[in-house]
């Protein structure tokens, strides 16, 4: 943390303390606790506080909605760990936010939104620009606080951090009246944070932890079953020493990707309704599954009846609601995942378990991903494949949300922990663009790469001058097949191939990012792409590459909803292809 | 299956509407809701009866205790409580009949808390079995209206198995 004038203040006995106006005690605040850059938008009722930030030490990004901002404090949080943070204006700017706290919350990303609010005595009258924002978002946060005291501003604000960060992370709201930003009082000494209602679970129980491992000793089919958890509690690398030293093959959730390098021959690489053959079947084969920081999702588990139904369950997590909530545990071990994988490794043993990695090995070597390499079209997977290699796999990868999801989830080699962020839990079209510019802000110099679907590209593409306007030199590739693709291929398989509604009349997306002041790039044949990559690569303002990809392909496998995890669609087209 | 869950909460606005809406999001059922303060006018008691096997249960508690502004909850499931629900009655009774609905109150050890030319109104306070079975016993004269608290609850002293959830 920088030195700031507040936290020297920390020494000083209290009454030493300056008085401030609220406006004055925010920003400090938003100092003291860390923050670098801010996304948001001004209007009427925090005009106070604006003005307080026209000369503050905090980086400032305008993003073109409120939504597209809320979503960029989430793709800085994920990529940097920290906290992001967002500050718009009363009624709409606190609405617009919505889509995205709501998304923030279900994926557990930490954020601190700061709402301004009509005066204190027009509360509930209807005002101009007026909305419940804290009952609008109480069940899309973590936590949620309106100050209707300046005296409770400053501690607020810092319980906000707290909550957002610790814990199983998620968003929280702090909703400011704008005669609060304008009354004063004096600061407050920074004190240990202590909530009556809150005291999340750090360390695991030992014994559990010790149970856990004699089951994992005790097993000869198991899997490990990772979730975002694993990325936010930083622990990959506590991982990869537990799984290498009990010698464990690993799959991964949506979220998850990242937290296990994916080139290492014990990876199974994605689980679930699109994850590959060999995690689906190994997770229904397996006597002992080892779930961490991942919460038996509905897109995981498939049919919850028979999901992995001869197996023990180990569930790690930080969140005690989340175990037995859809899958009965056998194990339950709450608290940190680095915490508790440490301690796991101390107690496992190396085990050979030839059988388990053969029988994986043949699934592996029978049922790989696979789509048509010969085909003279653009494939969707033909593209991820070539901006991995162009990349190195070294790049942060954002998503929208579809098929170019999903692909980029498969084909993709992931290797690295907060290098690919995507909307799992609310899938939120029109995340990929706004979050892309919220991991570059927080990694200026890291290769940060949009892949996105034409339609989830179109819902929030005004976004392109903010890139342009910060010099943020995002690179987004359309994997543009003209439709909603996830729709179209669901109602190809169940709804008769009636594509209703499910069509776009696209803009031309390279002249619109011209005209946004990004590079445009078309690719129409499957011999530009590799060119178009690596003019992509060299650019360094942003840059928006649109394939024009085979219009009807589908992902595959598929687990349909209601099936099994092991009733996968879409094998023998595999096999028709090897 | 009824449980009764007692949680001790910040008295704050908001928190109320906080529980509620969480019941109602994770489509929990509710059978009665009772709020009220503490000796410390900084907290809240609510008590929260629940219809549910034990699993949804499980997930009510795990669900409550999320909520930041809940700092304590106790299950009483498989305990023995103490369970109380108050209930106002007006009762349609002409005066030739009062003698009656006074020897019911008689035997509810209830209270006639005002009287009209055509209504009493009884105050009855007592475990949910005997609140219902009064209103059963009022039923044939003609129940004007009636109102009720909810459920109130603490567990009884020094049982085994007694430990408080969470």
């Amino acid at each position: 943390m920088k030195k700031n004038p507040s936290q020297d203040s920390s020494h000083q006995s209290p009454s030493d303390l300056p008085i401030k106006t609220g406006a004055e005690i925010i920003v400090a605040t938003l100092i003291e606790q860390g923050v670098e850059i801010i996304f948001g938008y001004p209007g009427g009722v925090v005009l106070p506080l604006f003005d307080k930030l026209y000369d503050a030490p905090i980086r400032f990004i305008i993003p073109r909605h409120e939504q597209g901002g809320c979503h960029m404090a989430d793709g800085y949080a994920r990529a940097s760990g920290k906290v992001g943070v967002v500050i718009t204006t009363s009624g709409p700017g606190a609405c617009n936010l919505t889509t995205g706290i709501a998304n923030a919350m279900m994926d557990s990303v930490p954020i601190v939104a700061l709402t301004g609010q009509v005066r204190t005595e027009l509360i509930g009258n209807d005002a101009f620009q007026e909305a419940d924002t804290t009952g609008v978002t109480r069940p899309i946060t973590k936590h949620n606080m309106i100050v209707k005291d300046v005296k409770d501003l400053q501690q607020s604000i810092r319980e906000a951090f707290y909550i957002a960060k610790t814990g199983r992370p998620g968003p929280v709201l702090i909703d400011v009246p704008v005669d609060i930003e304008v009354a004063k009082c004096q600061m407050q000494p920074l004190k240990e944070i202590n909530l009556a209602g809150y005291k999340p679970q750090q360390k695991g129980h030992l014994r559990q932890i010790k149970m856990a491992a004699e089951a994992i000793n005790k097993s000869d089919k198991p899997v490990v079953y990772v979730g975002g958890g694993v990325v936010s509690a930083d622990a990959a690398e506590e991982l990869r020493a537990l799984a290498q030293k009990a010698n464990l093959p690993v799959t991964m959730t949506l979220l998850g990707l990242g937290s296990y390098d994916q080139r290492r021959p014990e990876s199974l690489d994605m689980l679930g309704m699109h994850g590959t053959a060999y995690a689906n079947f190994a997770v229904q084969e397996c006597d002992l599954l080892i779930a961490v920081g991942a919460r038996f999702d509905d897109r995981v588990t498939g049919k919850v009846k028979t999901f992995a139904p001869d197996a023990k369950i180990i569930h790690i997590d930080i969140d005690p609601s989340s175990i037995s909530k859809n899958v009965a545990v056998d194990i339950p071990v709450v608290g940190d995942a680095k915490f508790i994988l440490t301690e796991l490794a101390k107690e496992v043993r190396h085990k050979e378990r030839k059988e388990w990695f053969d029988k994986i090995a043949d699934w592996k070597n029978r049922f790989p991903l696979r789509y048509d390499t010969k085909s003279t079209n653009i494939k969707p997977q033909y593209v991820i494949e070539q901006i991995c290699e162009a990349a190195k796999s070294e790049a942060i990868i954002v998503t929208g949300v579809g098929q170019h999801q999903m692909w980029t989830a498969q084909f993709y080699k992931h290797t690295k922990p907060r290098h690919f962020i995507t909307s799992g839990g609310l899938g939120t079209m029109g995340f990929g663009l706004p979050a892309a510019i919220g991991a570059q802000a927080a990694k200026p110099d890291a290769l940060v790469i949009d892949i996105d679907g034409d339609s989830s590209f179109n819902m929030t593409l005004t976004e392109v001058s903010t890139a342009v306007q910060y010099e943020l030199p995002v690179k987004v590739c359309i994997i543009n097949n003209g439709y909603m693709g996830m729709v179209r291929q669901w109602q190809e398989l169940f709804y008769n191939k009636r594509y209703s509604k499910s069509y776009l009349k696209n803009p031309e997306f390279a002249a619109v990012a011209q005209a946004l002041g990004a590079v445009g790039i078309t690719v129409e044949k499957k011999s530009e792409v590799k060119n178009a990559i690596a003019k992509m690569l060299n650019e360094k303002k942003p840059c928006v590459v649109d394939f024009k990809v085979e219009r009807e392909e589908n992902v595959w496998p598929m687990v349909a909803t209601g099936k099994s995890l092991h009733e996968m669609d879409g094998l023998d087209i595999f096999e028709s292809m090897a | 299956m009824k449980h009764i869950i007692s949680a001790l909460v910040q008295n704050k606005p908001g928190v109320l509407a906080h529980v509620a809406g969480m019941f109602a999001a994770r489509a929990f059922n509710i059978d009665s809701l009772a709020v009220g303060r503490t000796d410390d006018p900084a907290m809240s008691r609510m008590t929260i009866v629940v219809v549910g096997d034990d699993k949804v249960v499980e997930q009510v508690r795990k669900q409550l205790a999320k909520i930041i502004d809940v700092v304590k909850i106790q299950d009483f499931s498989g305990r023995e409580v103490i369970a109380r629900d108050l209930m106002l009655i007006c009762v349609h009774i002409s005066p030739e009949k009062r003698p009656e609905i006074l020897a019911l109150v008689e035997m509810f050890k209830a209270k006639v808390v005002d009287i009209g030319q055509k209504f009493v109104m009884v105050e009855v306070a007592g475990p949910e079995e005997k609140i219902e079975s009064f209103i059963e016993a009022c039923r044939p004269y003609g129940i004007k209206n009636m109102v009720r608290t909810g459920t109130v609850a603490m567990g009884r002293f020094d049982r085994p198995g007694a430990a408080d959830n969470q």
